[in-house]
């Protein structure tokens, strides 16, 4: 465990009814780095991430943020974090912008907001209301918060789920651009990222091995 | 450390006051509730101004306690079905302070409506005027403390689909004291008698719940999710 790496996960398992939800999970991030999380569906990769985030406590191992255990630094490691999880936590009722001012840092101003969304193709769309709009254009909402974060690291549960082509080739120069400025990135996702060589992980479930 | 304190508050309280905004007509459930069933009374029990006056204490109370119960069980089950539940447990400052704007919005779209319209059903439950401020001003400081204790049972119940008789039960008996001190802080000034006491006690009640209910609904919340 060097404290050159952003993030390092030792060992880390997770019990569900008595039972591990997957094998233990070790791994490492640094500065610049993209680790892709592979595994099947039910494999637990949601569960990881709600494990890394510090929502779920990890029933053995330890995670730790720039060399320190993420209990002791809290508020650093959370300042630094964005996670974008599989639900988008967009509100139906409040229109894109609304939603998107929510979910950035309060200093955001309005046509930083309104820049952010018109990048990843919803202009025109940003004072309707979000139940109005599609699956895609939801999740689309959801990823502006790519652009208007200060976080160095990204946590980014099934990023192009519902997104359509052009979508994953914009959320791939995002996390790109990223990558080139010294942010880490970890994400899950069923496909191969089209441009950028990452390091994959693969996460196996107990349930597959026997 | 003062962004550690207070972020969240004002955001969390503004957000859902938009959203109470935009969904009027669930906003406006508890309080069509409040009036519809206080009206049922004169008819189910008698219509005599001396027979009504002596039970309005309570009748309006109890119809208070329980529009806030029904309209606190959603206070987080959109957020957990949404996802921005996680968001609020994943940011870095002090869990309590979204709560506290959470649990204050309820109030001002609830609690405060419900005290402003209660002198309506005073008039027909033919409660005497110097019984009206007392009414106002205890059942404001009252369904603070009945949103703050909801929303305790209500983030504990939150990974249960059909929570809603288990929130009732586990909320029930630490709604009693404010039931008992508010309709007191009434009848009080119905019998003519010193009703600043009874008040006190419910701002005293008002005063822990703002303390502690944040933490508790706090610490249930890590749990439910």
């Amino acid at each position: 465990m060097s404290a050159k790496n952003i993030l390092t996960v030792e060992n880390i398992a997770f019990e569900r009814n008595d039972n591990l939800l997957f094998h233990p999970v070790d791994l490492a991030l640094s500065r610049g780095e993209a680790l892709h999380i592979e595994g099947s569906n039910g494999s637990g990769k949601t569960t990881l991430f709600r494990l890394l985030t510090g929502v779920l406590q990890p029933s053995c191992g330890s995670v730790y943020f720039r060399g320190k255990p993420i209990e002791q630094c809290r508020y650093d490691y959370l300042s630094e974090l964005l996670f974008i999880g599989h639900q988008s936590a967009v509100k139906g009722m409040l229109s894109a912008q609304e939603n998107l001012k929510w979910m950035s840092p309060p200093a955001t101003s309005a046509e930083e907001l309104a820049c952010a969304l018109s990048s990843v193709g919803l202009e025109g769309y940003t004072h309707i209301p979000c139940h109005n709009l599609s699956a895609g254009q939801h999740r689309r909402v959801a990823l502006a918060r790519l652009i208007t974060s200060k976080a160095s690291l990204w946590y980014l549960d099934e990023p192009f789920a519902a997104l359509d082509k052009q979508g994953i080739a914009l959320i791939e120069s995002c996390m790109q651009a990223h990558i080139e400025q010294g942010g880490a990135i970890l994400f899950s996702s069923h496909q191969d990222l089209a441009k950028t060589a990452v390091r994959k992980y693969s996460i196996v479930g107990y349930q597959e091995a026997f | 450390m003062s962004a550690v304190l207070s972020g969240g508050f004002s955001a969390y309280l503004y957000r859902d006051l938009l959203l109470a905004y935009r969904c009027r007509s669930d906003l406006a459930r508890p309080l069509i509730f409040f009036l519809v069933v206080s009206t049922l009374v004169p008819l189910g029990v008698a219509p005599e101004p001396a027979r009504l006056a002596a039970l309005a204490p309570g009748i309006i109370w109890i119809m208070a306690l329980l529009a806030s119960l029904l309209s606190i069980e959603s206070l987080f089950s959109s957020d957990f079905q949404d996802g921005s539940l996680e968001q609020m447990l994943i940011a870095p400052n002090l869990l309590a302070m979204p709560i506290l704007g959470k649990v204050t919005a309820h109030w001002l779209v609830i609690g405060l409506p419900l005290a402003l319209i209660s002198p309506l059903i005073g008039i027909m439950f033919s409660l005497p005027a110097v019984a009206m401020v007392p009414m106002v001003l205890s059942l404001a400081l009252g369904t603070a403390v009945l949103s703050f204790i909801g929303a305790v049972g209500a983030a504990l119940t939150l990974p249960l689909r059909k929570g809603g008789v288990l929130l009732a039960l586990l909320v029930m008996p630490l709604y009693m004291p404010v039931l008992i001190f508010g309709s007191a802080t009434i009848q009080s000034a119905v019998d003519g008698l010193a009703w600043s006491g009874s008040l006190a006690i419910l701002g005293a009640f008002l005063a822990i719940a703002m303390a502690l209910c944040p933490l508790a609904i706090a610490a249930a919340l890590r749990l439910s999710s």
